[in-house]
């Protein structure tokens, strides 16, 4: 599913290079819950960056799905961002005028698909994550598990072969964080591939293999329970 | 993504911030008003002087004589001869003396133009009378006080009696009435139908104008009004001795100097029209940049979830034409609604240019493009990364 060979992301800070990611190599096949962990700084933002198709390597492969995104144009990263990619993020960012709905119904506007069709896989995308009933509300009427759960739904609905969490429970107290995890656990094991970045060991531990970061290099590959 | 989504979008966003976009449009809506209302303006009343002129026939050709004692050097005798003798290019000659004075029937009284002229009058101007005789060319010759009065004087002076072989009292002296104008106005006030037809005779005496300043001429068609123009100027010349005791015009002629003065006022309307929208287009520029600012978190989450650069611009150029083009459609409700009151309050008649309209409708779509194209581009280069991190 996601295969790298000696990613690097550097960047120059005046006369300095700074090597946010260094030589990472890295197999994550279908169906798998990762999860990657790091300190701040450690890299792992840039991997996510990197592995969510936002931004293109300074150097090393990249093969997402089979293909090789590293060299990619704007253009077409975008198009594989929308087909192949579902994003959590940790501040949700939903779109505070469009309604959950309307959130949930954005990707698959930008990929093009009847507007039938689109009611048919929101729906069935909010029903998964138990929002059904809040589909009509705006972000700024739903709690913070609720917004993430909008976020979810959308980040489901292209029915992406990857899931990409970035702290996903960082903004919400402990109570809603266990319940977006548990949901995470549910998408797992109906077939979803999640990576989870994070800089808890708590959250980490819920996956079913461990990779941690540190200055731009993974240090650690551990498979759990 | 299809243009209608974009579309959708736009309006959503639009609507979302009503007031920020109404103001937004406000340049536009003034400018689009403003030129239309301005253009009208121009066109009403150059239709109406226009009209004026051209009620005048476009065969008519008048003279005004300047300077002093012209009677003693021209005589209605030796023009009428004059006339007779280029019949080939001018079909008929009146002299006129107009004045305005008070006119007087039982209790009834109103002030009106009081013309002296001959019978040939009523063919340059082609209006003769509805009932009764005109003036005729004896009636000139012994002084006779006789009228035939426009249809406005009737109504007013003697409502629903007949006024044929009644007085007036133009002034001082006891006139009869011997005929009535052809109706050619409606009868409404400073036309044709609200005058008073007299001998030319009788009205130098009682208007104390010795002399006769102003002939009506006919030329014979359209095509010898030029050659008719020449011989009476060359004629004139030869009685005054110089060319400045006299000019010739012809309504044609009037029309061609009002036509480049409407032609001047309208590049000038133009100039005013284009900066207006010009400084409309500015303010958009402005309030889509910062529109794009506030939303560069928006922009990031469009493009993270698969916007193409074609889609972010798309859309914020919809939204940029969207304004303009509901500014200019409020502008032309606006505009019109200008005219139509400006036309009932009777300051000039409404004239509803379609050119107009759809050119500052269609200028302000154009800034919307221009203006923009600027933060529509802006918006689409955003770096999702950066975009999405932005607070």
């Amino acid at each position: 599913m996601i295969k790298t060979e000696a990613l690097s992301k550097h960047y120059h800070i005046g006369d300095t290079i700074v090597k946010a990611l260094d030589n990472v190599t890295l197999h994550i096949p279908a169906h798998s819950f990762v999860s990657i962990v790091g300190p701040s700084g450690s890299g792992k933002s840039t991997l996510m960056n990197l592995l969510g198709c936002l931004d293109t390597p300074t150097s090393g492969r990249y093969l997402l799905d089979g293909m090789e995104v590293s060299n990619m144009s704007d253009n077409q990263l975008a198009e594989i961002r929308n087909r192949k990619i579902g994003f959590v993020f940790q501040g949700f960012n939903l779109v505070p005028k469009l309604t959950a709905l309307e959130n949930v119904e954005l990707p698959l506007i930008y990929s093009g698909v009847s507007k039938k069709e689109r009611r048919s896989l929101v729906a069935e995308a909010l029903e998964k994550v138990g929002l059904t009933d809040r589909s009509s509300h705006l972000p700024s009427e739903l709690s913070g598990g609720q917004q993430q759960r909008v976020a979810i739904a959308r980040a489901l609905v292209t029915r992406p072969p990857i899931i990409l969490a970035d702290e996903p429970t960082g903004n919400l107290d402990s109570h809603s964080g266990r319940d977006i995890l548990k949901l995470f656990q549910k998408l797992h094991e109906m077939g979803n591939t999640i990576v989870l970045i994070t800089h808890d060991e708590y959250i980490a531990g819920q996956a079913q293999r461990i990779i941690r970061i540190l200055d731009g290099q993974i240090v650690d590959d551990v498979e759990v329970g | 993504m299809g243009i209608w989504q974009a579309f959708r979008m736009a309006v959503k966003s639009i609507f979302s911030n009503k007031v920020r976009s109404f103001l937004t449009m406000l340049g536009v809506i003034i400018g689009v008003a403003a030129v239309i209302t301005a253009v009208a303006f121009a066109q009403g009343s150059t239709k109406q002087i226009t009209d004026r002129i051209s009620q005048l026939g476009t065969e008519l050709i008048q003279v005004n004589i300047f300077g002093r004692n012209t009677n003693r050097d021209l005589t209605w005798e030796t023009l009428s001869e004059f006339a007779s003798d280029n019949a080939d290019v001018i079909a008929a000659v009146a002299p006129q003396v107009t004045g305005n004075m008070t006119v007087k029937a039982g209790r009834n009284s109103l002030s009106t133009t009081i013309r002296g002229t001959t019978y040939d009058y009523s063919v340059i101007n082609s209006q003769g009378v509805s009932e009764g005789r005109y003036i005729l060319d004896i009636d000139s010759d012994l002084r006779q006080k006789v009228a035939v009065i426009g249809s406005r004087i009737k109504d007013k002076l003697f409502e629903n009696e007949n006024p044929i072989g009644k007085t007036i009292k133009v002034g001082e002296q006891i006139f009869t009435v011997v005929g009535i104008l052809e109706e050619l106005e409606d009868g409404a006030e400073n036309t044709k139908d609200d005058q008073i037809i007299i001998p030319v005779s009788t009205a130098q005496r009682i208007t104390r104008n010795s002399a006769i300043r102003n002939y009506s001429f006919l030329a014979t068609s359209p095509e010898n009004v030029k050659e008719a123009m020449e011989r009476i100027s060359e004629f004139l010349t030869d009685v005054y001795g110089n060319e400045n005791m006299f000019r010739v015009t012809n309504s044609a002629q009037m029309l061609d100097t009002l036509n480049s003065v409407t032609e001047t006022m309208m590049t000038v309307l133009g100039g005013i029209a284009a900066i207006s929208l010009l400084v409309g287009g500015i303010g958009i520029m402005n309030i889509m940049l910062v529109s794009v600012t506030e939303r560069t978190r928006e922009i990031g989450i469009r493009k993270a979830v698969g916007a193409k650069r074609r889609n972010i611009l798309t859309q914020f150029l919809i939204e940029a034409l969207l304004i303009t083009g509901l500014g200019g459609a409020f502008g032309l409700i606006i505009g019109c609604t200008a005219i139509w009151g400006i036309g009932k309050a009777g300051l000039v008649p409404a004239v509803y240019s379609p050119l107009w309209m759809a050119l500052s409708f269609g200028i302000s779509l154009l800034v919307g493009v221009i203006f923009g194209m600027f933060p529509a581009n802006k918006a689409s280069k955003l770096d999702p990364i950066m975009a999405l991190r932005h607070e």
